[in-house]
């Protein structure tokens, strides 16, 4: 598969739009090159595949929730490889690795690896979930994993559709801040 | 938890982002916490009891602060975005302060020294250079809360870019209040105290922007 900039900047601008098949086909494609530019990074810091998983999923979370801060008139390559190294960044900083050997190079290296292979990471999503406030866990119990439209959540939940749309944005974010701390 | 199940989830339902919503959010932070910066002038210092006389000079502080405000806003939704190495020429930010630099620098050269002294230092200069960056801390507060909702990953910058822009629109707040009417006084010092703003913001920003 040999998906570019444009096609990959294509399907974030219709995942933006609401399109989410092509928001889906956008966070597979970049979970496999992120894999690649992670196992790189941490191989040459020495570490194990342990984290690998991990660190790719803490970065689509990131990308799914970070979407806002994404300008559609600039290229997407670069604004992914910025919140990868953000997140490899606060990484080592957290296992309290070395940063001075996180070499700063071309957006390119992005899409220079891909790889497919793995993919379990060690968090396990019904322990997290549990950790959620229980507004936020059933928003995203109701939209995202049961795939209910959010007027039908806020009829089960008895809220505004609003305010399921607000817990499940948080609640993602929550996620993203628990599996950073689990580690 | 396999990537496949959480690109599943992620991928579910997906709510459309309209185009302006980074440049929304940090707008209105930008001008609620210019309105707390007002509302705190109000409470705490009042305005200046001869408005009739010093409504040029206040005029022109507003003006000042007002364009800081502007120009670091413009920066500060850039750095809210991951930097991705495009950059915005550093000097843009530094107009407003030459600005009134110069202006100042000739009002200071056609009077006489003695006067110096007194249109460097006006009465209040230590109750300016406390007074802005006291007001700064709740816009500041604000815009940090705005800006932690997208992805600055240069988080010095971003934090020095929220000082700057709290520091402006509380020294507008503070133009009020504020009796030294000499260019010098505004030029040296509203301009110190905006970049004392922009140092403490840039110190605090990796501690208040990270996100996960």
């Amino acid at each position: 598969m040999a998906v570019g900039e444009v096609e990959l900047k294509a399907l974030m601008v219709a995942g933006l739009n609401g399109d989410a098949a092509a928001h889906r086909m956008l966070l597979e494609h970049l979970s496999a090159r992120l894999r690649g530019y992670f196992r790189g990074k941490l191989a040459r810091l020495t570490r194990g595949p342990s984290e690998l998983e991990d660190l790719v999923q803490e970065a689509l979370i990131a990308i799914h929730t970070r979407r806002h801060a994404y300008d559609r008139d600039e290229p997407l390559t670069p604004w992914v490889y910025a919140i990868a190294r953000y997140k490899l960044i606060d990484y080592l900083r957290r296992s309290r690795a070395s940063l001075t050997d996180v070499p700063l190079e071309e957006a390119g290296d992005v899409l220079a690896r891909d790889d497919h292979v793995g993919a379990e990471s060690a968090h396990d999503l019904k322990t997290l979930l549990n950790q959620l406030p229980e507004k936020m866990r059933s928003a995203i119990q109701c939209v995202k994993l049961e795939g209910l439209s959010v007027a039908e959540a806020a009829k089960r939940c008895g809220t505004s559709e609003s305010a399921v749309k607000v817990n499940v944005h948080r609640g993602l974010r929550a996620l993203a801040a628990l599996m950073a701390r689990e580690k | 938890m396999k990537t496949d199940d959480l690109i599943a989830m992620l991928g579910t339902n997906v709510e459309p982002v309209s185009r302006g919503q980074l440049a929304r959010t940090i707008g209105a932070s930008v001008l609620i916490g210019a309105g707390a910066a007002v509302g705190t002038m109000l409470l705490a210092f009042g305005i200046r009891p001869d408005l009739s006389l010093g409504w040029r000079f206040l005029f022109l502080k507003v003006l000042f602060s007002l364009g800081v405000t502007i120009v670091a806003s413009i920066y500060l939704l850039r750095v809210a975005r991951p930097d991705t190495g495009r950059k915005i020429p550093a000097a843009v930010l530094a107009t407003p302060f030459v600005a009134i630099m110069l202006p100042a620098a000739v009002s200071l050269a056609s009077a006489p020294v003695a006067h110096w002294n007194r249109m460097v230092a006006g009465n209040q200069w230590l109750e300016c250079l406390v007074s802005i960056p006291v007001i700064a801390v709740v816009p500041f507060a604000i815009i940090i809360w705005a800006v932690r909702r997208m992805a600055p990953t240069d988080l010095v910058r971003a934090g020095g870019l929220a000082g700057l822009v709290a520091g402006s629109v509380s020294a507008a707040g503070y133009a009020l209040h504020c009796t030294d009417d000499s260019l010098p006084f505004i030029a040296l010092w509203y301009s110190a105290t905006i970049a004392l703003c922009t140092i403490a913001g840039a110190m605090l920003g990796p501690r208040l922007l990270r996100w996960t």
